[in-house]
């Protein structure tokens, strides 16, 4: 027995070291096919993440040289900015109610779009239309519209109602922020649900009128559970993406007026490209990250409890 | 339970007419079927019968309401989809217990019915268990649970065994069958497989192109066949036609056919000669004997208990099953006698029994 088991061993490493050898013959191959791309990999995603990391730590001023100042900047970042925490609660009240409401609008339009009994198509590529239209362009016309004795104004002058010119005021101009994020994002959200909707199978929905189910229900007790793990993909994207917004309020605001809209992304331009502060800029990027991966994770946690997959 | 009556019905799709005036009644606690090729319209009308699909025109009946325009709710009938339709994000407990919640039951009472109706299918022990945990046959047997808890008056089956495999299949016909007996209710079944509705219905729909063909008891329509469609529909291996003439051969009649073979015709056949006729005989009509016509053996399967052999009678290709296996090779030749007591004739141009 201990001689069939020595001989089957001596078999087995002979095997491994051959296919050793010639995995390691392949693995050559395949690196130098991989290279090209993981020198872009290299030189665009990892180098300039660990430099920012780097940088966070450092007072870089852009010109000259950096010098490293531990977590000075983190300390002055949570303890001694003003700005900070202004800014990190405008980027959650931004990021929650945009959320909120290009969800449910989003999710609305696609539930309408699928009722459609013709022109599905045409409503999916209008209101698709402004996701690839560049976002400084619409951010510009926006503006214009909102701008003092522009557009907006005219009309609420007109239907004499008397409110404040948007964008300078304190509370308005970030939901006008939040109106034009709406215009220009809904549609790729409302396009994802209306493909998930119309991929729940007739079969569903057919036994679910023979059950009894109302069309409040079958919204409600069927297709929205078997759509969740895209609307689940829909949310965390858009978490991000609104955490991370910039374009808009760079052109419609600044930031202001005051610090009223100004954002994560916008205190880390306004910081690094205005200011000359780099570390300082990076470090905010750093804790913007932060915020992204524990919403991100949070929801990956939430998920367990309305996400249903089939397999 | 309920008698269900269709008068007249008929569908179209725009201009496209699938259904062309179809009328049939189902009794109270009958198991009926309906059976016939792809697109010869039975699952269109049974998605009538559910409210599923809009009636262009005529007339259907559940009990004595006129259903037409009540919603699949308002029908009292539970439906048994192909694909089982259970819904992936509950579990087997909540898939059966679903048309009860929206019924506002109470949770007792549903948890009683669900129970009941679990121990009836065998399903106790799945009943926290998601569809996706299940195999076919469990998924099959919870899809009817989920029928069963309703207590309707009519069950309604579309094509439900097709996604299983043949021995489950057999196992599943004869607990729908057994359910059928122990309800009492009134059932009505599509099927593509003559096979299911055959071993299965009290009664047999067959449909053809938008419009039923013959109805009536398997053995009914198995004996006596109103078309050479029914015939060559219902039956494995399907019923021989042969076509030719019929002539006159020393004051009998017989068929002669384009090769010049000539067959016996029944003695009570009422034909003049002349006529273009089909004779039918089924397979297991055509027996072995050493005077009868010359046969060349084409294909043999042996099934075990039978042996299918397809042959060559003059230019006629026909389908003989024999019991047990009989000395036939390929490359020999024996010689077949049809039985023409039991042999069926049919007008070649309408194809209707003669």
């Amino acid at each position: 027995m201990a001689v069939v088991e020595r001989t089957v061993g001596t078999k087995n490493t002979v095997t491994k070291r051959r296919k050793s050898r010639l995995g390691a013959g392949e693995g050559r191959t395949a690196f130098f096919f991989l290279l090209p791309s993981l020198i872009g990999v290299t030189l665009f995603l990892v180098v300039p993440i660990i430099a920012s990391v780097v940088l966070s730590f450092t007072n870089w001023k852009l010109l000259g040289q950096p010098q490293f100042v531990g977590f000075a900047n983190y300390i002055r970042l949570f303890t001694a900015d003003p700005q900070f925490w202004p800014v990190v609660r405008n980027t959650l009240f931004f990021t929650f109610e945009y959320l909120v409401l290009n969800i449910v609008i989003s999710l609305g339009l696609a539930v309408w779009i699928s009722s459609l009994k013709r022109g599905q198509r045409w409503f999916r590529v209008i209101f698709f239309l402004p996701t690839f239209t560049p976002g400084i362009a619409v951010a510009i016309v926006w503006m214009l519209i909102f701008a003092p004795d522009g557009f907006f104004d005219f009309i609420m002058r007109s239907l004499a109602i008397h409110i404040p010119s948007v964008l300078t005021d304190q509370n308005l101009a970030m939901q006008a922020v939040i109106v034009v994020s709406l215009w220009a994002g809904v549609g790729y959200n409302t396009v994802l649900f209306n493909a998930a909707l119309d991929m729940v199978p007739a079969n569903y929905l057919e036994a679910a009128r023979i059950d009894g189910a109302s069309a409040w229900d079958r919204f409600w007790k069927i297709r929205l559970p078997l759509i969740s793990p895209t609307l689940f993909f829909g949310t965390v994207m858009t978490a991000i993406t609104s955490l991370q917004v910039f374009d808009q309020i760079y052109v419609m605001t600044r930031g202001g007026p005051g610090t009223a809209t100004a954002t994560l992304g916008y205190s880390i331009f306004q910081k690094g490209f205005q200011n000359f502060q780099m570390g300082y800029a990076s470090a905010i990027a750093w804790v913007m990250f932060a915020m992204i991966m524990v919403l991100t994770a949070f929801q990956f946690w939430l998920q367990r409890k309305w996400v249903h997959y089939d397999n | 339970m309920a008698n269900v009556t269709i008068t007249d019905v008929v569908k179209n799709y725009g201009s496209l007419e699938v259904l062309h005036g179809v009328s049939a009644s189902v009794a109270d606690g009958e198991f009926v079927v309906l059976v016939g090729p792809s697109g010869c319209g039975k699952s269109t009308l049974l998605r009538m019968i559910a409210g599923l699909e809009s009636i262009s025109d005529g007339e259907i009946e559940i009990g004595d309401r006129v259903v037409n325009d009540l919603e699949p709710k308002e029908r009292d009938i539970a439906m048994v989809f192909q694909s089982y339709a259970l819904y992936p994000h509950m579990t087997v407990r909540a898939n059966m217990a679903f048309s009860l919640k929206l019924a506002r039951r109470s949770k007792e009472e549903i948890d009683q019915m669900v129970n009941r109706a679990a121990e009836i299918l065998d399903l106790s022990a799945l009943l926290d268990r998601y569809p996706r945990q299940l195999s076919g046959g469990q998924r099959q047997r919870v899809a009817m649970g989920r029928a069963i808890v309703r207590n309707p008056a009519v069950f309604l089956f579309d094509e439900p065994l097709s996604n299983l495999d043949a021995k489950l299949r057999v196992q599943m016909r004869g607990e729908i069958k057994a359910l059928h007996q122990r309800l009492g209710a009134t059932m009505i079944y599509v099927t593509h497989d003559q096979m299911e509705a055959m071993t299965m219905g009290d009664r047999i729909v067959v449909m053809r192109a938008g419009v039923i063909e013959q109805m009536g008891t398997p053995l009914e329509i198995y004996d006596t066949p109103a078309n050479s469609f029914v015939a060559s529909f219902i039956g494995s291996p399907s019923m021989n036609l042969i076509d030719g003439i019929v002539q006159n051969r020393d004051g009998a009649s017989v068929l002669e056919t384009p090769d010049g073979t000539t067959w016996p015709l029944p003695a009570n056949a009422r034909v003049t000669a002349g006529a273009a006729v089909q004779l039918g005989i089924r397979p297991e009509h055509i027996h072995l004997d050493p005077a009868g016509l010359v046969a060349e053996p084409v294909i043999i399967e042996p099934t075990g208990a039978d042996t299918h052999v397809q042959m060559r009678v003059g230019q006629q290709v026909l389908t003989g099953v024999f019991r047990d296996r009989p000395d036939i090779a390929l490359g020999d030749t024996f010689h077949v006698r049809p039985d023409t007591s039991r042999a069926h004739l049919f007008d070649k141009a309408s194809g209707q029994r003669l």
